[in-house]
């Protein structure tokens, strides 16, 4: 006769909690590893940082020999098949392994993970061993004023009477006030015992400063006919990693859109990226009402400013001696000014001497980088040299 | 609330162990586990025994089970049997009782399967199954706490024999001989051989006398125990090694027979609950559940269906009764649809072979009169250890590089994975490891990590 156990009292235990954590704790590792790959992502692209965003992720491979997908298989069919006939269903008819997860097949191991951006932003920077970053002088400007409590005191203004502890107190004098008048013999008067000055007690508050720091990250972009949509992503995936990081490094961030053709002008995010007009390119325009905007708004003195412009390089001869002054005058202007060139290789016309390297010739600051960007796997590459680039004081 | 007692189970279970008693069944004693969902998912990641040592494999066994339970892609098991003596199985306490009753009958399949077959009979020792996996959990979890060993290394060598741990030999059952008798009788055979010879042809082979302290003399399949015996490993190193080595070889046997298994316990199931006469509502939700269990998809091979079928087939067709007990003894998989899957069956299922052709799939062949054979023969080479790549050890190389080969049927490795495991073995070895794929046309060398 079999024994039948009822199995309820394992109800606490979590038998596979330790092994999941180190399983989950190895496929982070490799999510850092690839996070250039997921960072380039289109879906993730112009996500708010709360959303939380499902990244399918593989589980971490248990690597032995096994067959690649030339191998025959044979599976149950209608009875309609046909040799020669084309056969759709093979991707699913996988895995005829058998026990012991022993996978003669690769096994699709996809599974998802929950994450926030800001988590994924945090696995960005953490392991880049960044370079320390000079604040700004009055990058601490102390803007925020915050009332903490900070213990009770005698005095004080009404609305910060402590009710509790004033009651606390009228209770003690009273119990007191009864003690002596037994030592006393007297009879105990008990009708009123109301609250008297010295029983009050305030909140005593603490005035604190909390430290702030600005920073401003301005995004130019050539959006002149020849800055395609595809171009146009690469640039937004690029702005996208430094928003973030200047995010990750200041309390207040905010953000310029800078569109230019041959003139330039202030716009909002959207417009930033879908606008689009034909026409030629004068660089040097962007750079000008960069300048004009850190003049009215962005002080130098009081603001960290990251300047960076995306561009396909094809500048308008006559403009390019402009731009390049213009943009040694950002330079000293900006914690860091950096130009990417979006180079699609080999598919569109490309004037074979860009501005990206008559830049790289006549700027000679520490703080400007030009980086060249041909697809989105150069993305995450670019950006890290554009770490390297030393801030200015 | 449940709609059953461990009072009814008890009732059943006992009608049902007679009957499989008054069938010719022969068990070990059973016992039952009723358990929950996460218990269950518990055991599916730690394939049923109660302890095991900590690997984040079965964690992810675990979500991965998780996942696709949320997702319906694949339905709960109904049950878990484990081998061993006394035989244990997992019941989900949600089931039905209808589905228990299934469930308890289709256990006792397993169970007698597990005590008969000979590849469990020689090749695992269910009476210390528990005791074995619970021991190793034990060793495991002492090297782990060792300050001189620690997590990390532990994983280290955990991750690369589990990597290896199902290159073993293929003929189970054969006397497995050590480097010495092996090299005894290689001896014995050329020496044998020189006597025989005329001198005449012994020059024209110009051969020299065998390098008799080559290592391995001959190929060796299996890697973990080329390298127990041959690279330079620690105590514990080469401890962990064997612990993932011997569970690899308590689960071969199921592996091996996942066809047959299942079949024989579906075919049973099926047989003692339509002896029982059970009450007609739960007979309905019985042949409803057993349908599911034994369905045939287009484009999936279900082992159960297939085994069921052959199981169902043998049983019509032979005189003597025991002759399908004396099957589910002596066959493995492999030998089991050789000689029993048949052109009639290949066709009843559909059967038809496909094969990779540029970025497509096309079907290749059918089971009609000229092509269910080679239908069957496809099949075989995907059922149990087939479905592996047989890698050899050939030499050391020069500088101690480890030379394998990849006895190529053409089939090709997946070679991104193939280097993967490479460097497991280059971690284990000490030294470079090189392997000969797709007939030697292309080799993968990896130093380790």
């Amino acid at each position: 006769m079999a024994i039948f156990r009822d199995y309820d009292s394992s109800g606490g235990r979590d038998r596979s909690a330790e092994d999941r954590r180190r399983h989950r704790q190895l496929v982070e590792d490799s999510i850092k590893k690839n996070i250039g790959n997921i960072i380039a992502e289109e879906s993730i692209i112009g996500k708010s940082k709360d959303k939380i965003i499902k990244i399918p992720i593989r589980g971490l491979r248990e690597y032995q020999f096994i067959f690649g997908k030339n191998r025959p298989g044979v599976v149950p069919g209608t009875g309609d098949e046909k040799r020669g006939d084309r056969y759709e269903g093979a991707a699913g008819s996988e895995g005829q392994g058998t026990g012991e997860g022993a996978g003669t097949a690769e096994g699709e191991d996809y599974y998802e993970i929950d994450i926030t951006l800001e988590d994924l932003v945090e696995y960005l920077f953490e392991d880049l061993e960044l370079p320390h970053m000079e604040r700004k002088k009055f990058s601490y400007i102390e803007t925020e004023k915050t009332n903490k409590r900070w213990g009770i005191q005698r005095k004080g203004i009404p609305p910060r009477l402590s009710k509790k502890r004033s009651m606390q107190e009228r209770i003690k004098r009273k119990k007191m006030v009864e003690r002596s008048y037994r030592e006393m013999d007297v009879e105990i008067d008990n009708e009123r015992f109301p609250f008297s000055e010295e029983d009050l007690r305030y909140h005593r508050i603490k005035e604190e400063l909390r430290p702030q720091s600005n920073a401003v990250v301005m995004c130019l972009m050539d959006n002149s006919g020849s800055m395609y949509q595809d171009k146009k992503y690469l640039a937004r995936s690029f702005f996208f990693l430094l928003y973030q990081f200047v995010k990750y490094r200041y309390v207040n961030v905010e953000l310029v859109f800078i569109n230019h053709t041959t003139t330039a002008q202030e716009v909002n995010e959207d417009e930033f990226f879908h606008r689009s007009e034909s026409g030629g390119t004068f660089i040097s325009s962007a750079y000008e009402k960069a300048l004009e905007i850190i003049q009215e708004r962005y002080s130098p003195e009081v603001w960290n400013i990251y300047a960076f412009h995306c561009s396909d390089g094809d500048n308008w001869q006559a403009d390019t001696p402009k731009a390049i002054i213009k943009a040694n005058e950002l330079c000293s202007q900006c914690n860091l000014f950096g130009y990417g060139e979006i180079r699609l290789t080999g598919r569109y016309y490309q004037s074979s001497v860009t501005i990206l390297d008559k830049f790289k010739t006549s700027i000679t600051a520490d703080n400007f980088i030009a980086v060249s960007i041909g697809s989105k796997e150069d993305i995450w590459p670019a950006f890290k040299q554009l770490l390297t680039v030393t801030d200015k004081e | 609330m449940l709609e059953y007692t461990i009072a009814d189970l008890e009732y059943y279970n006992h009608i049902i162990e007679e009957a499989a008693d008054k069938f010719g069944l022969d068990c070990y004693p059973q016992e039952f586990e009723i358990c929950n969902y996460e218990d269950m998912l518990s055991y599916e990641a730690y394939s049923g025994m109660p302890s095991r040592y900590p690997h984040w494999s079965f964690g992810k066994a675990w979500e991965r089970k998780k996942t696709f339970y949320r997702y319906n892609l694949i339905g709960l098991p109904y049950e878990m049997v484990i081998n061993s003596d006394p035989c244990l199985a997992y019941l989900m306490k949600e089931n039905t009782l209808a589905l228990q009753v299934l469930t308890i009958a289709h256990v006792y399949g397993h169970n007698d399967f597990f005590k008969n077959n000979r590849l469990f009979k020689n090749g695992t020792r269910a009476e210390y199954a528990p005791e074995m996996f619970k021991s190793h959990a034990n060793r495991i979890s002492d090297y782990i706490a060792d300050p001189s060993i620690g997590y990390a290394r532990v994983e280290r060598i955990l991750d690369a024999a589990h990597a290896l741990r199902f290159q073993v030999y293929r003929i189970s059952n054969e006397k497995h001989l050590s480097p010495d008798e092996s090299k005894k009788i290689l001896m014995d055979k050329y020496y044998q051989s020189e006597l025989n010879e005329s001198p005449l042809i012994k020059d024209k082979k110009g051969e020299g006398v065998p390098d008799w302290d080559k290592v391995p003399l001959q190929p060796e399949e299996d890697i973990l125990l080329f390298l127990l015996r041959y690279a330079r490993l620690s105590e514990w190193e080469k401890d962990i090694i064997n612990i993932v080595r011997s569970e690899a070889q308590y689960f071969i046997p199921q592996m091996e027979t996942k066809i047959m298994n299942e079949g024989w316990a579906s075919f049973w199931h099926y047989k003692i609950l339509n002896h029982l006469n059970l009450p007609q509502s739960m007979h309905l939700e019985f042949i409803k559940r057993h349908n599911q269990v034994i369905a045939s998809h287009p484009g999936t091979l279900n082992p159960y269906h297939l085994g069921f079928k052959l199981f169902s087939k043998l049983e019509r067709e032979s005189e003597d009764s025991r002759r399908i007990f004396d099957i589910r003894e002596q066959e493995r998989d492999v030998s089991f649809l050789r000689r029993y899957l048949d052109e009639e069956l290949c066709r009843e299922l559909n059967l038809f072979e496909f094969q990779k052709d540029n970025d497509d799939y096309v079907i290749s062949e059918i089971s009609d009169e000229p092509g269910w054979k080679r239908v069957r023969d496809t099949l075989i080479m995907n059922v149990g250890l087939n479905g592996i790549p047989i890698i050899k050890v050939k030499e050391i190389g020069s500088e101690n590089n480890l030379v394998l080969d990849h006895e190529w049927d053409g089939r090709e490795l997946l070679e991104e994975y193939a280097h993967h495991t490479l460097k497991y073995i280059a971690r284990l070895w000490g030294h470079k490891v090189r392997l000969r794929i797709h007939g030697a046309l292309k080799v993968l060398v990896s130093d380790g990590d």
